[in-house]
């Protein structure tokens, strides 16, 4: 019997927190990886699937559960797995060749065969030419080609990707994606399977053919897919856009976090950070045609050129404060949403700040307690204090941020950054 | 696959390149200079006082050779501390701990104390050789050179991107070779500017180093230190002058042949990927780049060294399961291991200090330490009311400061030795107190900090920021305030900092004056030092030195370090 090419059981991951707690970020993964496939993990940013892709290349220590690799346990980054990352990683001292090679003289091989082997790998991925340039000669497609190139030349049993094409622009990133699975369906790369982390539900329906789908705080996978279309895949084509769509409602649809979807924020509740005028922008596309008041998700996410993770915060932001409502992958108006459209900037922050106050009970809180203080100052440490308990520190950061802005939008109370506290003054 | 002729078959019509023959002469250059100025070291000390130094101008050549021999050994040695000290201060938690404060002690402590302590300990490393004498100044130029390379690699070590040690750490490198891979190339451009502004550093205290009097051991080295302090004993200004031009000769040539290359080499590890900016130019970085004989010669070493990148001596070990409960307890542990040397250091240096220093020697240095406070706040200000303004108008003209910067780097590294002349017979002539009079000699060489960091946060305002400024009509001292102040501030106070430090050490050199039998003093703790120092009264050198590093730290830790911060909050562009 050979061994699993990966297999991961009951693996969490947490950092403990400042009350003495822990802050739970990977919770009950299970997984086991078949030769032959890109697997998709898919979720937002934030939802761990990068701390997942970190913990299978052995660069950090589970907390619990095992990862075992070839049969054999992981706690240091093991032979024959390779990472591709988001920002590149490329050694910008190094010319092409020089950080190609890089992987390879770790290996102690010898020096002619390094050289084979690099410029074997540099033809393979379109980089012929290029050897001696240095990486900031390089366009941002080129450059990710050398990270590939880099992770291929070592042959590696398993790829790893980090959001590989995140960072570049999106004719950029489609070529990439196209030629990098040319390449996987003629059986041209050295590696038996790829492990891709994206937030982009489209690209993980073009190249995987499971896509494990995460959810946020803390991550669990919510639910496995499998996409049985044939390489080459058309993003127009029926059968792809129902996937699409049936992603879009898995995400919306989740059970495990209910503060999360609003209905009921209380106040250990994650803020999103996300500005008032993305907010009243979204609004007003959803209030005019062609939607007027409703409208599929990934039909709009589409229209604004929005990414799950640019739209899902702004999502939810709305739905906390009841001026929308989600269901089944569509997003509709509420009565509030609906009045918010209509009414002049004055008016608009008049309704913005009741549905702050009666929704977000953070931002109630902070004004109750400025309320009843003498002076009516607190300073910023006193909230962030309280949060952590509930939550990580940059959690409760990013928190205490976003409602700090609402606020300021709702001009129910005043936040001055040099001394670091909150005030019912308003400066005049 | 491509593979090499062992011969260059590059261009076959010329034996040689003029780039060949350029490299062949700098690099027999370079071996002619090392044995010349490395001659007589083991000859015995009496030698020494055979040929005194003279001040024969045809002497200067050799004497400006062994200077800059020491001081580059001294580099030598001060980039080794810097791999070792700060790499362990950056790699482990609990040296940490201990080392970055020790840095900080260290920085603080005045060069000249260094010296007047240790200078009996290295003359009876080589007993009545000139080689004992030569360890002594070369040590003393390292204590000049070393602590703030040490302090930018410590730094740079910290702030390389995560990504770049992960991707290190899954192509399996073992951590020498990301060492030299991935730790010393991000390192390596601040790291060369901090080598130049120690250069400059050890010039200004050349006298002191090599012309050595600590009570009765006085020791002359032949060197460009020990004839300007012959000069000035001997009134001699024709003297002084040359020394000024053989400074600026020297200062001139390692420039080009080392730190230039040097420049140009490391613009390659600029971790910034924008293109568009001109690279440093140097012809002797392209002389050596573009010879092929060069090339041969140095291609061997290159893959050696490669190979030895690959040596398996190093590798990881497989990292066990990490147990949080016995992290804790070693933790206590060095913990209390570090206090009970603390505890036997206090012990150590009070026994050695109250055996012959009273309660009022104590109250006596306080006062003195505070009067060169004063001296080094008021010439901050001073400088800085000076510098600040014009620190802007050249930063705002590239073409201006392109040309102000070389000069500003020749200025920092002026020995205020050199100035002597000038100012004591200013001051004799006028009758003027030297109390007052004594102290611009101290931030003569560190006014330049604040030149050059304020030049360099003014180019760096954006283009932007300054066409709002001229769109919206601001100008005069409206502009001043609401865009050029705040944004060179973060810069300003690095300059200052670094200013203010390298004051209190420059107090040794720049209280106590003299001009062939004219001597002045300044009422200050440098000048106590410098007299104890002469007298050779350990006990009060070290007392005089704890209680001035005491006074640095004391100001870093509660005046710098909190407006630092506060710039780096609240003004720091970007």
């Amino acid at each position: 019997m050979t061994d699993a090419l990966l297999d991961i059981q009951h693996l969490r991951q947490s950092f403990p927190r400042a009350d003495g707690g822990e802050h739970l970020v990977l919770d009950g993964i299970d997984f086991h990886m078949e030769p032959g496939q890109i697997v998709g993990l898919l979720g937002r940013t934030g939802s761990g699937k990068s701390t997942l892709l970190r913990l299978i290349a052995g660069l950090a220590e589970p907390s619990g559960g095992t990862i075992t690799y070839l049969g054999q346990p992981v706690h240091a980054p093991p032979p024959g797995v390779a990472m591709v990352f988001q920002s590149f990683a490329l050694f910008p001292w190094l010319t092409v060749l020089e950080n190609v090679q890089l992987g390879l003289e770790a290996l102690g091989l010898p020096e002619a065969e390094i050289r084979q082997r690099a410029i074997a790998a540099i033809d393979l991925i379109g980089l012929d030419g290029y050897e001696s340039a240095y990486p900031r000669e390089l366009s941002g497609g080129m450059r990710q080609r050398v990270g590939f190139a880099r992770a291929l030349v070592v042959h590696p049993n398993i790829l790893l990707m980090d959001e590989p094409f995140s960072a570049l622009d999106v004719l950029t990133a489609e070529t990439l994606r196209t030629d990098f699975l040319d390449l996987w369906g003629e059986g041209k790369l050295p590696i038996k399977g790829v492990i891709l982390v994206t937030h982009n539900i489209e690209e993980a329906v073009l190249m995987c053919d499971r896509i494990l789908l995460f959810s946020t705080n803390p991550a669990r996978i919510i639910s496995e897919i499998k996409v049985d279309l044939r390489q080459p895949r058309n993003r127009l084509d029926a059968q792809f856009r129902d996937l699409v769509e049936k992603i879009y409602v898995a995400m919306t649809e989740r059970k495990p976090a209910p503060a999360k979807l609003g209905t009921v924020a209380t106040i250990d509740t994650v803020l999103p950070r996300v500005s008032a005028n993305l907010l009243s922008g979204l609004i007003e596309t959803l209030a005019a045609p062609p939607y007027v008041g409703k409208a599929d998700l990934p039909v709009i996410a589409d229209e604004l050129h929005m990414e799950v993770d640019d739209l899902f915060p702004v999502v939810e932001s709305l739905q906390m404060l009841h001026l929308v409502e989600v269901e089944g992958g569509d997003i509709k108006l509420t009565d509030f949403g609906k009045q918010f459209a209509e009414l002049g900037i004055d008016d608009r922050k008049r309704l913005f700040q009741r549905q702050l106050l009666n929704y977000v009970p953070l931002a109630a809180h902070i004004r109750r307690v400025l309320a009843e203080r003498t002076n009516h100052v607190a300073p910023k440490s006193r909230f962030l204090d309280e949060l952590e308990d509930h939550m990580s520190t940059e959690d409760a950061e990013n928190s205490l941020r976003a409602v700090t802005a609402w606020g300021r939008f709702a001009e129910i109370y005043a936040y001055d950054d040099d001394s670091g506290t909150f005030s019912l003054e308003n400066p005049t | 696959m491509r593979v090499n002729v062992p011969i260059s078959v590059g261009g076959w019509a010329r034996l040689f390149s003029r780039w060949d023959v350029l490299a062949v002469l700098l690099v027999l250059g370079l071996l002619v200079f090392l044995g010349e100025a490395s001659r007589n070291l083991l000859e015995p000390l009496v030698e020494l006082q055979r040929q005194p130094p003279s001040l024969d101008p045809r002497h200067l050549p050799e004497y400006a050779a062994r200077t800059t021999l020491r001081m580059l050994i001294a580099m030598v040695a001060s980039l080794l501390f810097t791999f070792t000290y700060a790499t362990l201060a950056a790699k482990s938690r609990r040296a940490e701990r201990i080392l970055v404060p020790l840095l900080d002690i260290l920085q603080s402590v005045p060069i000249l104390g260094f010296i007047s302590v240790t200078v009996v300990f290295f003359m009876a490393l080589a007993p009545g050789r000139v080689l004992g004498a030569e360890f002594a100044a070369i040590f003393a130029i390292f204590t000049s050179q070393a602590w703030n390379m040490a302090f930018s690699f410590y730094q740079s070590l910290r702030t390389v991107p995560a990504e770049l040690n992960e991707a290190a750490r899954t192509f399996r490198l073992n951590p020498w070779m990301s060492f030299w891979r991935v730790d010393v190339p991000f390192a390596m451009p601040q790291l060369i500017w901090n080598m130049m502004m120690s250069m400059s550093g050890s010039w200004f205290f050349v006298v002191a180093s090599e012309a050595i009097s600590v009570g009765n051991t006085t020791v002359t080295l032949p060197g460009v230190g020990s004839y300007i302090a012959l000069a000035i004993e001997h009134r001699d200004l024709k003297a002084v002058w040359w020394a000024i031009g053989t400074m600026l000769i020297v200062i001139l040539i390692y420039d080009q042949l080392l730190f230039r290359p040097l420049v140009a080499w490391a613009d390659r590890f600029r971790f910034e990927q924008e293109a568009g900016v001109l690279p440093p130019r140097s012809w002797v970085f392209d002389v050596l780049r573009r010879s092929r004989l060069v090339d041969r010669a140095t291609e061997p070493c290159a893959a050696l060294w490669r190979r030895s990148l690959q040596t398996h001596l190093f590798d990881r070990k497989p990292a066990a399961k990490r147990q949080a409960g016995k992290s804790g307890w070693v933790d206590l542990l060095w913990a209390g291991i570090a206090l009970v040397v603390c505890a036997f250091a206090v012990v150590l240096v009070v026994r050695f200090v109250v055996q012959d220093v009273t309660l009022t020697d104590v109250g006596t240095t306080l006062l003195l330490g505070l009067a060169t406070l004063v001296r080094v706040v008021v010439l901050i200000a001073i400088a800085s009311l000076i510098w600040v303004p014009v620190g802007v108008w050249v930063g705002t003209r590239p073409s201006v400061a392109n040309m102000v910067q070389p000069v500003a780097q020749f200025l920092a590294a002026f020995p205020a030795n050199l100035l002597f002349p000038i100012v004591v017979s200013f001051i004799v002539a006028w009758r003027l107190d030297p109390n007052i009079w004594l102290s611009p000699l101290m931030i003569l060489g560190t006014q330049w900090y604040i030149l050059f960091n304020v030049i360099a946060g003014a180019a760096a305002i954006p283009a932007e920021m300054r066409a709002v400024g001229e769109n919206l009509h601001v100008s005069g001292w409206l502009w001043w305030r609401r865009i050029a102040l705040p944004a060179i501030f973060p810069y300003y106070v690095t300059g200052a900092i670094t200013a203010s430090g390298g004051s209190w050490n420059a107090s040794i050199v720049a209280e106590v004056a003299s001009w062939g039998n004219e001597h002045l003093t300044a009422a200050g703790l440098g000048a106590y030092i410098a007299q104890e120092t002469d007298a050779g009264d350990f006990h009060r050198i070290v007392l005089g030195i704890a209680v001035m590093s005491f006074y640095v730290v004391i100001i870093n830790r509660t005046f710098w370090r909190p407006l630092y911060f506060y710039a780096e909050r609240k003004f720091r562009l970007g």
